[in-house]
């Protein structure tokens, strides 16, 4: 399970000379104009200059992204709706997401918090057994060899295939639901924290031996924040995972819930409000990931980061 | 039944370790003795197991044959009584200046002190380095050289009975290395310190140590010669560069270093 974070090449920095002499050649005006204006002048070039280097080449990826599906749908004859379609259609379906009309007729709102209270649900209770695990398997050698083997076994398998499993031993579908994005988000905790505490600089153990700390201080003081920046990169791909598996999951078990929704509405054959909940899921996986990564980067030293 | 003039002894110690290739013997037949109050450095080329005899009487390794005792006792593992400063000071770099030094403090006295007098301890030895400005900032927010002082501070507040060094100053420039001897002098000189500090820079040992262990090339390295450096204290460098005495003794370590150990390379 590899998840790269996708960074943009760094922007060019225009050197201030070139601007000085953009921002005077741009206001040929009186004097005593020039002098008042040179300053905020400059600024604004520079500033629509960032603005336009962060701006445009996003828009010019959604433009083909939207153009691409534009031609998809036109050479289809409409079996794929428009983009201008899906967008009326999306317009409707946020006009009132909020909306219950029965247990299976629920707005898009409802069905999204209910996938991501599985998701919390699943991967809370998944970090609770996930992480002391995974401290408890790096620190002492003999356990890491008694469990990894059975991770290594484990770890592979879809998280689907657990489901069966878990709707025999929990006789119902919301709990085998959250019994899958347990197994699924478990792996990537315990494997992080363990490799993280098996990775804590030898130096800062010798620290700890030097001093003969007890097992609590070196837990504390040590292992758990030179073993933070691992554990919250297993977080992050922990609810990357539960997120992409909720989807499939609830489309198997019913329910309420976005995966679910997704298979209700093919079964409508209203393909507009599948594309709509393709974005919606895609967008709420954004914001999980980017929210995850500014908990990382808020917790990770020098030291650690090199 | 403490003598004081056999305070460190460490008896035929050897020390074998395995690697990929096989095993590969770095110390053999090492016998010395260190006084209480003494400083002494470990000098000889990179490779040559300075580090490694350093770690032995640290505890943080046990040797393959041999004892090594401090104060009658058998050195079985790390502790507080020997504090190690280590070559890249090892500071913790989520913590504040302040909290390394005080979680050494606190290890070391909590069960005798309240934490009142733990904080001025800890105040006291950050003051006793020139860091009482950077206490609590983090050892990423300060330079190279305050760091290895922080390293010092957290060492010298343990009290220990041994103060171990692995190349403390190697790490940085000359002026900062200077200055920071200067102080490391005046420090040992205040607290009557049993410092071993090991050190490849032949001026360092001949300024700062009582007796200078020069050691041979490894593979299974072992101690070429001792050399008394018997200076009058307080030393001060500018007046001991034109000394006869340290001009000898520095004459004598480049010597043996250079000349009859020179052969770096058969090391490799």
């Amino acid at each position: 399970m590899v998840s790269a974070v996708f960074h943009a090449p760094p922007e060019p920095i225009a050197a201030p000379n070139t601007m000085k002499k953009v921002a005077a050649s741009a206001l040929p005006i009186s004097a005593g104009a020039v002098k008042h204006s040179k300053p905020s002048g400059r600024d604004w070039t520079a500033l629509s200059r960032g603005f336009w280097l962060a701006v445009l080449p996003p828009l010019c990826g959604l433009g083909l992204l939207v153009g691409l599906w534009a031609v998809v749908s036109a050479t289809t004859g409409g079996s794929i709706p428009s983009p201008q379609e899906t967008w009326q259609q999306a317009l409707e379906v946020f006009n009132d997401p909020f909306y219950r009309n029965g247990p299976n007729d629920q707005g898009v709102g409802w069905n999204v918090l209910a996938s991501l209270q599985r998701v919390a649900v699943g991967f809370g209770m998944a970090a609770l057994v996930g992480i002391p695990a995974g401290f408890v398997i790096g620190r002492f050698g003999f356990l890491s060899r008694m469990f990894m083997p059975v991770i290594s076994l484990l770890r592979p398998v879809s998280p689907l295939a657990w489901l069966p499993i878990g709707l025999l031993v929990f006789k119902g579908a919301n709990p085998a639901a959250i019994w899958t994005i347990f197994i699924c988000s478990i792996w990537p905790m315990v494997i992080n924290t363990a490799v993280g505490v098996q990775r804590v600089p030898q130096d800062y153990m010798n620290v700890a031996r030097v001093l003969q700390l007890s097992e609590w201080k070196i837990a504390t003081r040590i292992l758990f924040p030179a073993v933070l920046p691992y554990m919250l990169t297993g977080v992050r791909l922990a609810v990357g995972t539960a997120w992409l598996v909720i989807v499939a999951a609830e489309m198997l078990t019913g329910g309420v819930g976005i995966g679910f929704w997704v298979w209700d509405e093919w079964n409508n054959l209203n393909v507009k409000n599948i594309l709509i909940a393709i974005f919606v899921i895609g967008i709420v996986g954004l914001v999980l990931e980017f929210a995850l990564i500014k908990l990382a980067t808020a917790f990770t030293f020098e030291e650690v980061k090199s | 039944m403490n003598n004081p003039a056999k305070f460190i002894e460490i008896q035929g110690v050897e020390q074998t370790f395995k690697t990929a290739k096989g095993l590969f013997p770095a110390l053999r037949g090492i016998d010395l003795t260190i006084a209480k109050g003494e400083f002494v450095a470990l000098i000889g080329h990179s490779g040559c197991g300075k580090s490694t005899l350093l770690n032995l009487i640290a505890g943080l390794t046990t040797p393959t044959h041999g004892a090594l005792l401090c104060a009658n006792k058998e050195i079985k593992g790390p502790g507080p009584e020997r504090a190690v400063v280590f070559q890249n000071h090892s500071l913790l770099p989520w913590l504040t200046c302040f909290d390394n030094v005080y979680l050494a403090v606190e290890r070391v006295f909590a069960a005798r002190e309240s934490r009142q007098q733990l904080r001025a301890r800890t105040d006291a030895v950050l003051a006793l380095v020139g860091l009482t400005h950077a206490g609590q900032k983090r050892p990423g927010e300060i330079s190279g050289g305050m760091k290895q002082r922080v390293g010092i501070a957290r060492a010298l507040s343990m009290e220990p009975q041994v103060l171990l060094m692995d190349e403390p100053f190697g790490a940085l420039d000359a002026l900062t290395r200077a200055k920071l001897q200067d102080e490391l002098l005046e420090i040992v000189a205040r607290t009557q310190s049993t410092v071993v500090m090991v050190t490849h820079d032949v001026d360092e040992a001949v300024l700062l140590s009582d007796k200078i262990v020069m050691m041979t090339n490894g593979p299974a390295a072992t101690i070429g010669e001792i050399l008394p450096v018997d200076l009058p204290r307080p030393r001060r460098r500018v007046e001991l560069a034109e000394d006869p005495r340290y001009v000898h003794c520095r004459k004598a370590v480049i010597d043996f270093l250079y000349t009859r150990q020179g052969h770096v390379e058969k090391a490799a």
